[in-house]
């Protein structure tokens, strides 16, 4: 989150461009730290520090965790870390395209989704036994969080595009209007039919209340960025609205990617749950 | 799903690496059938006028630069941004008057003297400069601090180069003519100038006297263009005859401003 925090700064300050050159900076390991080089420097040696703590982390659950799931998370997340900072890098040396900009901000999303499906998938409640969960219902809670999670991310990238100047703000209203659409319907199903399971219902929640607070942001982030357009000077309350949308944004998309995983973990899919309805009459059958 | 996901980044990657590298035209000709002439100064005329702001000017946030070791010595107090500024009587400066349309083909010559863009105590000096292509581009540092020269433009190479304190001048050429390209130091991101490449010399950038004078301008109806960077453009259509001389006023409308 720190690390999305300090890229979403650079962005906003504008900074991106504010040292030319990269891997080193005007040609030295610390260059001076004036105006806009503090957030670029910045948000490279937060990048860095990311990137060995993930290296750590990657060995680590290699050595330690039984789980081939996690396993293969960790050493994922490291190649996407890897490659976050050779986009960011081919960002600088490039120029600003527009699409580079989008591409890195997007992989920002990915490597932050992957670290926090890591945390489930080493968290003791993903390790325990319990018996798996039938959902008869159509569209099944597992198919409408998995849409719900694609939908959020597809939003991201296309709020990114907006923030680097790929795409205008009409892709991202309209994405807006989905995932609401999206999230509501998987929130309503949770609540109806897994209402008191807690591994479902407490992400349902959390994403309905981080969608909320996007959307409110998203409109106060607008109002601000239109605000700021003509001024060489943006006030404070820009950056503020602005890089709190891009946290509630990854924070959104994260809860989803949770209720996703968790909805995956705990719900037989239909066929089986269709099989063990047709199993159990059976034996109802025979046992009459 | 990992290697997929690579996939699409790289490729990505390489659609949005395009533009690099320079290149200096020899030779400067507007376009049209037939080999360019050049002016005949004997029956050419001119086109004067001044640009006025109707209205008072609008408030503009002050950029503070407080905080900044160099800019903040050099600016104790909030500057009014250069976007707007007015001279006596609604005068309005940095506003680049040119011919758009209606010249035949003709050939200039490229001056050799280039245009200088300064930055001085953390702003560009002029906010607004005007060159043919061809012609170079001086980019000068008067400040004890470092600066990023960054013009961001659509149909030029763009590039992004750094200039600290006591460097050399940066020289650059835009081949292409082009408007308005916004130039830009990411160090200090309130330091904003505009750029204008044309195909000829018609053109001036208006002081705060509001005045200008585009002068061997060959017989012919024109459409001469005012461009501001908050308000927007505005056109007039001349009728140049052998030695003729035209008066026009430009009136934008303080109004117009969007956020103001």
């Amino acid at each position: 989150m720190v690390l999305l925090m300090a890229g979403a700064l650079v962005t906003n300050n504008n900074a991106g461009d504010s040292v030319p050159d990269w891997p080193l900076a005007y040609g030295r390991l610390v260059p001076p730290l004036v105006g806009g080089i503090r957030y670029e420097y910045g948000h490279r040696v937060i990048a860095s520090v990311v990137a060995v703590l993930t290296l750590a982390l990657a060995v680590w659950i290699g050595r330690t965790s039984s789980s081939r799931l996690a396993r293969r998370f960790g050493w994922a997340a490291l190649g996407l870390i890897i490659a976050q900072g050779a986009l960011g890098g081919m960002r600088v040396l490039l120029g600003h395209p527009a699409l580079l900009a989008t591409a890195h901000a997007t992989l920002a999303q990915l490597f932050f989704v992957a670290v926090v499906a890591l945390s489930l998938f080493t968290s003791s409640w993903w390790q325990q036994d319990r018996s798996p969960l039938d959902d008869s219902s159509s569209p099944g809670v597992r198919a409408l969080a998995a849409w719900t999670t694609l939908a959020i991310f597809v939003q991201l990238i296309v709020g990114a595009g907006y923030r680097h100047g790929a795409f205008g703000i009409m892709p991202h209203v309209i994405g807006a209007a989905v995932v609401t659409f999206l999230v509501i319907g998987t929130g309503r199903a949770v609540r109806k039919r897994f209402g008191k399971v807690r591994g479902l219902r407490r992400w349902s929640i959390w994403l309905q209340a981080f969608l909320g607070t996007q959307i409110l942001l998203g409109i106060g982030a607008y109002w601000v960025t239109l605000k700021a357009a003509p001024e060489a000077q943006p006030a404070t309350i820009y950056f503020v609205l602005t890089v709190a949308h891009v946290l509630v944004g990854a924070l959104t998309l994260a809860s989803s990617v949770l209720l996703a995983l968790s909805s995956f973990r705990m719900i037989r899919p239909r066929e089986l749950a269709v099989l063990g309805l047709r199993a159990e009459n059976s034996a109802r059958v025979s046992r009459g | 799903v990992f290697s997929f996901v690579l996939m699409v980044f790289v490729t990505f990657a390489i659609v949005g690496c395009s533009k690099q590298g320079t290149s200096e035209p020899s030779e400067l000709a507007t376009k049209g059938s037939g080999p360019a002439i050049a002016v005949d100064p004997a029956t050419a005329g001119s086109v004067t006028g001044n640009v006025i702001l109707d209205g008072p000017p609008p408030v503009l946030r002050p950029i503070d630069m407080g905080g900044q070791p160099f800019c903040g010595k050099a600016h104790p107090s909030p500057v009014p941004p250069p976007a707007v500024v007015t001279g006596e009587n609604g005068a309005l400066a940095n506003v680049v008057v040119f011919v758009k349309s209606g010249l035949g083909n003709y050939r200039f010559d490229i001056p050799r003297k280039p245009v200088v863009l300064d930055q001085q105590g953390c702003m560009y000096e002029p906010h607004v400069a005007a060159l043919i292509a061809g012609q170079t581009l001086e980019v000068t540092n008067s400040d004890e601090t470092l600066h990023n020269v960054h013009p961001m433009p659509r149909d030029n190479p763009e590039w992004n180069k750094s200039q600290p304190a006591g460097s050399p001048p940066i020289s650059a050429i835009f081949s292409q003519p082009e408007l308005a390209i916004p130039m830009m130091c990411n160090v200090h991101p309130w330091m904003k100038s505009y750029i204008f490449v044309f195909k000829n010399p018609y053109f001036v950038v208006t002081s705060k006297t509001g005045t200008f004078n585009i002068g061997n301008l060959p017989p012919g109806t024109y459409t001469i263009e005012a461009w501001q960077e908050r308000f927007g453009t505005l056109d007039e259509t001349v009728t140049i005859r052998p030695k003729d001389s035209k008066v026009i006023s430009f009136r934008f409308r303080a109004t117009s401003v969007p956020g103001a």
